[in-house]
């Protein structure tokens, strides 16, 4: 059963929040704001939601993944649950805000939830404990399937983040990704979904054929991937409910890669190689039309999109190393943007337009950065042995990639880190991952 | 998918797939006569490829001929000595025209997954285009690339970036496409 959340309309009482038992007083705006280039991470406490029927082990699990959820920004930090001196019996008694100042907590999260026939209810409420105050907008009320508890706490983590922050929020969110196994020399890969923090992996492929670098469509109902299964790589499209799939103009004696959806979802851009030659192409997905975008006899791949759609961002070797462009939807000669030392590949344009990520070669080491969209401001975010194929969260903030280690026991893995720099940290995985792409937020 | 009209969009067709695939690594792969030559990749099915002393078998071209071409970092241009395998190769061919030909192109590991698979192209149709200038019938030949996906020496060390950055000529019998 798929897991369905609606939010229910947020109750006054419920934004209103129990009476306070000091007077507001007057302090540093609560707020964190993502830029500053040292963050001291600010102290949250998220005692276990109250169970006010039915609920058993969800109020505790809920109250985890929250927790969990801020926490692993790094721009929050959390006041272990031992150290509570004061426990929350009721959602909606009273609030010893001295209790939480004690224990230096900044920020705390309440929450009740209540269960019954496969059903949940979740409310919460977060509160600056300073002003001894519920902050405004962070207090809702989600109601869903039970098999859906965790896009319920990542609900009311999105709400915290971004009330907080002035970002949008990311955590109910799915990546897709390569599930890998077997040694370097015959690796089987098989497409995967999973949460952004790797929990509720599903497999949509089995691993009789290599597949490659997916993507989700817009709206996340569909995803774009390359495979093998006809025996040459061929661009294929899924539908994730039904897990369908079709091969995309197919023409033979050509190989096609590459593919990425225009932000309305209604066109591919994708890499067609023949006779050696790779160039950039557009495909209708209504008319099935097909559109050649570039035309030059050095390789040209990894398009993607600017939000707006008016652009792409691609990757091209017509320098002699492969630099980066930027070109017209409707195709052209494009402009370079990348200038540094190296070699740029896998160019993906930033959900807020401001900024691309890449992949960097430099010195035999890769690293994962991100430039102005006019070149400029270049930062590299990572450095490995190999790092590569950079993937936006939905806010644009965080960027996940694949990291692969080197030798003949290398093994690729997924890894996040804030476009600061900062937060660099490996998503757990039930094995070898790589090529993750997030969708956007879940409605 | 309702938006999307059947017509103009061909379903791969998975059993018709499976006879045709030239994927010899797939776990699930049928496809091309092996052309391992000894190079120890793990699944491949070296059965079937003949008596090596028999100079019209799979496995005399294998390991007499020499199946395989190596070329430069990030190059696609066919070496010297890559010119006298794949001329050895031609003559054996136009002698052998009762076997179909799949050119597989490979990159080492040290660039991004897509550029490799456009590189791994290049290579292929590089050998495909000496091999028609020498006289191969060009309809015999298919190429394919795997980009970094199927390295056959599996150190993260210039000498296996070497003889992974090939060009495989792999023979099934048939007379081809």
């Amino acid at each position: 059963m798929k897991p369905s959340i609606r939010i229910l309309p947020a109750l006054l009482a419920l934004a209103m929040g129990p009476l306070a038992t000091l007077p507001a007083m007057a302090q540093e705006p609560l707020r964190i704001v993502i830029d500053q280039a040292v963050i001291d991470p600010m102290p949250v406490a998220v005692p276990v939601f109250v169970d006010e029927g039915g609920a058993g082990d969800l109020a505790r699990n809920l109250s985890r993944v929250v927790a969990a959820d801020l926490a692993g920004t790094g721009l929050f930090r959390e006041i272990p649950q031992e150290a509570h001196i004061s426990r929350i019996g009721s959602f909606d008694g009273g609030i010893a805000f001295e209790d939480w100042r004690a224990v230096n907590a900044r920020v705390l999260v309440t929450g009740a939830v209540s269960a019954s026939g496969g059903r949940v209810t979740v409310k919460f409420r977060a509160f600056d404990v300073v002003n001894g105050s519920v902050i405004e907008g962070a207090a809702l009320q989600f109601a869903g399937t039970t098999d859906g508890w965790r896009r319920m706490a990542h609900k009311v983590s999105d709400v915290v983040y971004s009330k907080i922050t002035g970002e949008g929020g990311y955590f109910d969110s799915r990546v897709v990704f390569v599930s890998e196994s077997g040694p370097k020399n015959a690796r089987a890969k098989r497409l995967a979904v999973m949460d952004y923090d790797g929990a509720n992996v599903q497999y949509l492929t089995d691993s009789a054929a290599i597949v490659l670098a997916p993507r989700f469509s817009p709206a996340g109902d569909r995803i774009l991937y390359t495979s093998y299964e006809t025996g040459f790589p061929r661009i294929t499209l899924m539908d994730v409910g039904s897990l369908k799939r079709q091969t995309l103009g197919e023409q033979p004696g050509t190989m096609t890669f590459a593919p990425r959806f225009s932000p309305d979802g209604g066109t591919v851009v994708f890499s067609l190689e023949r006779g050696g030659n790779t160039d950039i192409y557009s495909m209708n997905l209504r008319s099935g039309g097909l559109t050649q975008l570039t035309n030059s006899p050095s390789i040209e791949t990894a398009p993607s999109f600017s939000p707006d759609g008016s652009q792409i961002v691609f990757e091209s070797d017509r320098s002699g190393a492969p630099q980066i462009y930027i070109m017209p939807a409707s195709g052209g000669e494009g402009r370079r943007i990348s200038g540094g030392e190296g070699r740029y590949g896998t160019p993906v344009w930033s959900p807020r337009g401001d900024l691309v990520a890449f992949t960097k070669q430099n010195k035999g080491r890769f690293h994962i950065g991100v430039m102005r969209t006019d070149g400029s401001e270049e930062r590299l975010l990572t450095a490995s042995f190999l790092d590569e194929g950079p993937t936006w969260a939905p806010n644009g903030r965080v960027i996940m990639f694949t990291r692969e280690t080197s030798g003949d026991g290398g093994q690729a893995g997924l890894w996040s880190v804030d476009i600061s720099g900062r937060n660099l940290k490996q998503i757990s995985t039930d094995g070898p991952a790589s090529d993750p792409a997030w969708s956007p937020l879940l409605p | 998918m309702t938006f999307i009209p059947k017509g103009l969009l061909i379903m791969s067709v998975l059993a018709l797939a499976a006879c045709q695939n030239p994927d010899r690594y797939g776990s699930g792969g049928a496809g091309g006569a092996g052309g391992a030559g000894g190079a120890g990749g793990g699944y491949i099915d070296t059965t079937g490829l003949g008596d090596p002393n028999d100079p019209s078998s799979i496995a005399y071209f294998n390991q007499s001929v020499g199946d395989r071409v190596l070329f430069g970092n990030d190059q696609s241009t066919v070496s010297p000595e890559g010119r006298t395998i794949l001329m050895g190769q031609a003559n054996w061919l136009n002698q052998n025209p009762g076997y179909a030909v799949i050119i597989e192109g490979h990159a080492d590991e040290k660039g991004t997954r897509e550029y490799n698979l456009a590189l791994g192209a290049r290579r292929a149709a590089s050998v495909q285009q000496f091999l028609i200038s020498q006289g191969v019938n060009g309809g015999r030949m298919k190429t394919i690339s795997y980009g970094k996906e199927r390295p056959i020496e599996v150190c993260s060390e210039e000498s296996c970036y070497t003889r992974n950055r090939r060009a495989v000529t792999v023979l099934s019998v048939g007379s081809g496409v």
